[in-house]
């Protein structure tokens, strides 16, 4: 209850919740599940996601060449070390009949050999590792300046009409779970399907009997792994749900404090919060129980597979056919094997997220842009300003008539004040002027032009506007004021800053304009923030001036302060304002009274008080009273 | 240290099942140290010389204790799941109290996202490095010194290479893990600027455009674009050399262990089988280590949680409830002020200073001030969400901080400045201050509160959704649904904070008039911006800057009171818009 400022505009969009906490919660590591969300389409996902690598497709080949020497020499290993393990063993036996004994120069040979492998192997693993890198973050790097290109080009009703939280959610968390996955899982898969490979083919080559005993215990451990998978999988999304659920109970819980607390409400919101505390505890605990069998159970099997090559191999060496060292190094190769498809297995989920979050931002890749702007016909001479809506009709959603041929003119110079109440469609004027939508009929021109007809950077460039909704970028406030025009010197800053009283406050914050606005803007009032947009526009020093409820934060007091700088601000421009405050435009020259869509009064403050029509009512609801005892 | 503190404290109930723990550890450790001899044996007597009985017995054997082996590992799992589990279960329920208990001042101090963050998150966390110290580090000192010991039985000049490999495999993952650990923080704050400026661009994006600043825009993203390239390349190649690393130290090890044992064994010191169990026991001390090095890693971290855990949880409520309160009151809930001063802890100048004022039960007492005046802060003053630093506050005679908080609070009937609403339905929301309250009790407070219309029009009436926050209503309507959430209750005393500002003209009216024959038995107390509102108040009460700058009706303050009448002339616009 201690910031009093920050009292939010009525309709503003919603708050914007962590991020985090929109899909399932924070980020885990290790073996807790990653959400499941399923991708609709993985095959066709999948390869597109790939082909975004395409053009570094000789990197892509380079990286595959090396995790083939990489894993080749690491394959090749524990058959050079059955190599010496026979060596040491012919040596035994020689010496044991008055032979030499071990042949300790092919020994150092081929250990030799082997630690050149080994190294190799490592260095190989390591450029491979290093290279793809750099490939997968390039490639995120570019599919993030692809989004945020996209963003430039989205029209306005597609991001109007997303919560903004999804949309949020996609450009942010899909695009790094993506390049989690494309980090972690590609490199993994190439190195893990290239040992499969290359181990099968070194056990094949040194004994087939043996190769068939190691690999029928790999659809044993399939079918095991499935299993466990099959009971663990709904506890984990029991667990993230829960995990949600909980998540959701403390942000409202602490969020709405004051009101627990104001109704008496603890205890059963404690009550509430353990139900779901015990709930989640009982999930993750037996997901974790169940997950926790994966290794043991995968150890049995591997044991079971090393059993069996124990028993086959023994009569193999006994019949002669294969060496000891064979055998010890096919016992190493049947580890090697079980635990790359391991990997893959249990990889899969998370291929399964990262596919699911690419098709998310591949769906904000290919929403329509809007309409490409037309060529800039003519490089037009000094804008007067005169703004004329012919015939204008247009709706949100195609059911739902909103506006129908509407028309108005504002001469240069001219003030426009449009009044009504909330939903009349005050607001989506302005939308249409600046061409954030398009309309479905009429015309909009500017001094004669369509303005359908301008490119849209021109036509914007001639207005500077002010929202109720204030928004500030992380920056400093000088910074935020400069925004509006980047080529103004450090005194037009500084007198636009005077102007909206921005001033003023600014030296209360110790560092003045080099403030660090946050994130939020917490260490501002909103009507502070407000006072900030207005220098903004004063900077921007437009033709044409848009004011949507532009004061609506600021306290009564400094408003008429303010108000004395913006009626400067609006003489010689042509200027819009939307107010709820009768006060603010009592001197405009036209007023517009809207009311479902269309205007229904026109004309200045005494000529519509004069007419007694809804105007007049408004008016006087607002001052009953207050005007009698003053006056 | 703070980590130990929070784990003795809260892993204390949990003392046998941890003592469990350990002892499923130890044997399931020792069972997977016994098997690599048990695999030695069968390479130097069976297969050597193909007795394929022995090769039978010994493998029947090796897979019991693999079984066995398997079944104390799930079972150490099963305990170490259910210790870290309810401990984290236990702490967040800790926080969670301590949090409930807090006063507005507290909340303001630590903010309710962060506190979000440090229950959620930070739990997550320390959970985290519990359940893996339970289920992996327990583990790898017994598997270290029990392989250590085994190895030693197979050889001892053997084991000497021990002592080169172990130190080098921890430092050199020491070295790697403390490196990565700053990059990838730097790389999470980065990713955080990075979705911090797509985040504006989204939320601004009519004033990004309005502005024609998109090339602007697109610079500021790339800039930052490449800083989490870069951070993450550096995070990314640090990982890729960890693996190759880890692997060198452990094959050239064996290696060593090869080219020694082969000298061994030709001088007949050593038998195939014990070279090939000392290369098992290699890898598996080393992998040991390796976890130990990554696990001791971790600990910083969930350090840092730890603190801002026992931050929270070593926090005590600035309102406390009474040791003897009071549980009976006479009157109808009149309030008095007396000589009231509230200041945050550490604040140079007090938020209310000197402010006494005494409203009955059928008087409405207005307070209008610029915001940061404090008007807020002393509404919550009433229900103790704050309590005075120095003063009183008194309903019906008795100083609140002495009264039942129950009993207090159920005789008020709060409007936030920011009207919250749960998720849920209307009906569970209206409910929210009075849950056996009738659909007729809603419905009449709904028809007061100017919110009918709207309700009977949504889908489902009082059965309507409502999400978190309320943020499916508009900002005019979660308020009056606010307004009616207090009405249910039927109150002894209306606290309204700024609750008609997101309302027009024409609704205030006539919310107010409908008001009125309502509250005409109770306290109000009416906090406001726009002098309309208040215009019929018995009393006013003018703040600035924590101070009272006048008292008194309408017609007395306009006489009187200079703050009163600029506050009332920037409202009429007679000189504003002009001047």
């Amino acid at each position: 209850m201690s910031g009093e400022g920050e009292r939010r505009p009525s309709e503003a969009a919603p708050p914007v919740r962590q991020p985090l906490n929109e899909r399932g919660g924070p980020r885990m590591g290790g073996n807790v599940a990653i959400p499941m969300e399923r991708s609709k389409d993985f095959k066709g996902s999948m390869g597109r996601l790939v082909s975004q690598l395409g053009s570094e497709r000789p990197k892509l080949l380079l990286v595959l060449a090396l995790a083939l020497v990489s894993v080749g020499c690491a394959v090749v290993g524990p058959k050079l070390l059955g190599r010496a393990t026979d060596l040491v063993i012919a040596g035994v036996e020689s010496a044991r009949s008055g032979g030499p004994g071990v042949d300790f120069r092919g020994f150092a040979v081929l250990l030799a050999a082997l630690v050149a492998l080994y190294s190799t192997s490592a260095l190989f693993q390591f450029a491979q590792g290093y290279i793809l890198t750099g490939l997968v973050q390039r490639t995120v790097a570019r599919m993030r300046g692809d989004v945020e290109a996209k963003l430039n080009r989205l029209p306005l009703k597609y991001v109007d009409g997303q919560p903004r939280g999804d949309l949020l959610s996609r450009v942010t968390n899909d695009i790094d779970n993506l390049a989690q996955t494309l980090q972690q899982s590609l490199s993994q898969l190439l190195t893990s399907s290239l040992t499969v490979l290359g181990v099968l083919g070194m056990m094949l080559s040194i004994s087939p009997l043996l190769a068939l005993v190691a690999v029928l215990t790999v659809p044993l451990s399939m079918v095991a792994l499935r299993g466990i998978a099959r009971r663990s999988k709904p506890r984990f999304v029991a667990q993230w749900r829960h995990t949600g659920e909980l998540n959701a109970q403390v942000e409202e819980a602490f969020t709405g404090h004051a009101i627990v607390k104001a109704f008496g409400r603890q205890r059963e919101t404690e009550e509430r919060f353990r139900k779901m505390n015990d709930e989640l505890y009982a999930a993750s605990f037996g997901a974790q129980v169940i997950s926790g069998t994966v290794m043991p159970a995968m150890m049995f099997l591997g044991n079971v597979g090393f059993v069996a090559i124990a028993v086959v191999g023994g009569l193999r060496v006994a019949t002669g056919h294969i060496s000891i060292g064979d055998v010890q190094a096919f016992i190493q190769y049947s580890r090697q094997f079980t635990q790359p498809i391991t990997q893959v297995a249990s990889m899969f989920n998370t291929l399964q997220s990262g596919v699911a979050s690419a098709e998310r931002v591949f769906e904000l890749l290919d929403a329509q842009d809007q309409k490409p702007d037309e060529a800039d016909a003519m490089n037009d001479s000094a804008p007067r300003g005169r703004v004329a809506f012919e015939h204008v009709s247009f709706s949100y959603a195609p059911e739902k008539r909103l506006i129908a041929d509407l028309s108005l003119v504002a001469e240069p110079g001219q003030t426009v004040a449009i009044v009504g109440p909330t939903g009349a469609g005050k607001t989506t004027l302005v939308n249409l002027l600046m061409r954030f939508y398009e309309l479905d009929g009429g015309t909009i021109t500017l001094d004669g032009r369509n303005i359908a007809a301008m490119p849209r950077g021109a036509l914007r460039a001639n207005v500077g506007m002010v929202l109720q909704d204030t928004w500030l970028f992380g920056g400093t406030i000088w910074d935020n004021i400069a925004y509006g025009n980047p080529l103004a010197t450090a005194e037009q800053v500084r007198s636009a800053a005077r102007a909206a009283y921005v001033d003023r406050f600014v030296h209360a914050f110790p560092k003045g304009y080099e403030t660090v606005i946050d994130e939020e803007a917490g260490n501002l009032s909103a009507g502070e923030k407000q006072l900030i947009t207005i220098a903004r526009a004063f900077v921007a020093d437009r033709t044409i001036l848009v004011l949507d409820e532009a004061t609506s934060s600021v306290d009564t007091r400094t408003e008429v302060l303010v108000q004395s700088a913006m009626a400067a601000l609006r003489k010689d421009r042509t200027s819009f304002v939307i107010a709820h405050r009768l006060s603010t435009i009592r001197d405009a020259h036209v007023i517009l009274v809207m009311q479902d869509g269309a205007i229904v009064e026109q004309g200045n403050h005494r000529e519509l008080l004069a007419r007694g029509g809804a105007y007049a009512a408004l008016y006087n609801s607002q001052f009953a009273g207050a005007i009698a005892s003053v006056a | 240290m703070t980590l130990l503190q929070l784990l003795r404290t809260y892993l204390a109930p949990y003392g046998r099942a941890l003592l469990a723990v350990l002892a499923l550890q130890i044997v399931q450790a020792t069972a997977a140290l016994y098997l690599p001899s048990l695999n030695a044996q069968i390479i130097d007597r069976g297969i050597a010389t193909n007795d394929q009985a022995f090769i039978w017995s010994t493998g029947a054997l090796m897979l019991v204790v693999t079984l066995l082996q398997g079944a104390f590992a799930v079972s150490a799992m099963y305990f170490g799941s259910r210790v870290s589990m309810g401990f984290g279960r236990d702490v967040r329920s800790a926080i969670f109290h301590t949090v409930t208990d807090f006063s507005a001042r507290e909340m303001a101090v630590f903010g309710a996202p962060s506190l979000i963050t440090r229950i959620t998150n930070d739990v997550q966390q320390v959970q985290m490095l519990v359940l893996m110290t339970c289920t992996l580090l327990v583990a790898a000192p017994i598997t270290a010194v029990g392989g250590v010991v085994m190895a030693l039985q197979q050889d001892r000049v053997l084991s000497w290479i021990l002592v080169v490999s172990v130190p080098a495999l921890a430092v050199s993952m020491g070295l790697v893990i403390s490196k990565m650990i700053p990059l990838f923080r730097r790389l999470q704050a980065r990713i955080d600027a990075l979705s911090r400026v797509l985040r504006e661009q989204i939320v601004g994006i009519r004033v990004v455009r309005a502005f024609v600043r998109e090339p602007n825009e697109t610079e500021r993203f790339d800039g930052v674009n490449v800083e989490v390239t870069g951070a993450a390349l550096g995070a990314g190649r640090l990982m890729a050399a960890m693996f190759p690393l880890v692997g060198g130290i452990l094959n050239l090890s064996s290696v060593a262990v090869l080219w020694i044992g082969g000298h061994r064994i030709q001088a007949g010191a050593l038998s195939l089988g014990s070279l090939v169990a000392f290369l098992v026991y290699l890898v598996q001390i080393l992998m040991a280590v390796m976890m130990a090095t990554f696990i001791a890693v971790l600990a910083p971290r969930a350090s840092v949680c730890a603190d801002r855990i026992q931050e929270v949880l070593r926090t005590p409520s600035s309102v406390a409830a009474p040791t003897h309160p009071v549980r009976e009151v006479h009157g109808r809930a009149s309030l008095e002020l007396r000589r009231v001063e509230f200041r945050y802890p550490g604040a140079e100048s007090p938020v209310l200073s000197d402010i006494s004022f005494t409203s009955r039960a059928g008087q409405t007492t207005a307070i209008i001030g610029s915001t940061g005046a404090g008007k807020s802060t002393l509404l919550g003053l009433v229900p103790r969400l704050l309590d005075v630093t120095s003063g009183s506050v008194l309903v019906d005679g008795v100083d609140v901080r002495q009264l039942d908080p129950d009993l207090l609070r159920g005789r008020l009937g709060l409007v936030p400045q920011q009207p919250y609403l749960f998720s849920g339905t209307v009906g569970s929301n209206l409910r929210y201050g009075k849950p056996d309250a009738t659909d007729d009790e809603l419905w009449e407070a709904l028809e007061i509160a100017q919110a009918k219309d709207f309700v009977s029009a949504m889908q489902g009436g009082l059965d309507a959704k409502i999400e978190q926050g309320g943020v499916n209503v508009s900002g005019g309507q979660r308020q009056r649904l606010a307004i009616a959430r207090a009405l249910v209750r039927k109150p002894e005393m209306y606290l309204f904070d700024d609750s008609f500002s997101a309302l027009d003209l024409a609704t205030d009216a006539r919310l107010r008039a409908a008001l009125k024959p309502h509250t005409r038995k109770s306290t109000v107390l009416v906090v406001a911006q726009r002098v309309s509102t208040i215009i019929d108040a018995d009393q006013i009460l003018v703040l600035d800057d924590g101070q009272v700058m006048g008292k008194g009706t309408h017609a007395e303050l306009l006489a009187s009171c200079p703050t009163y009448v600029e506050i009332v002339a920037s409202q009429q616009g007679q000189e504003g818009a002009a001047a």
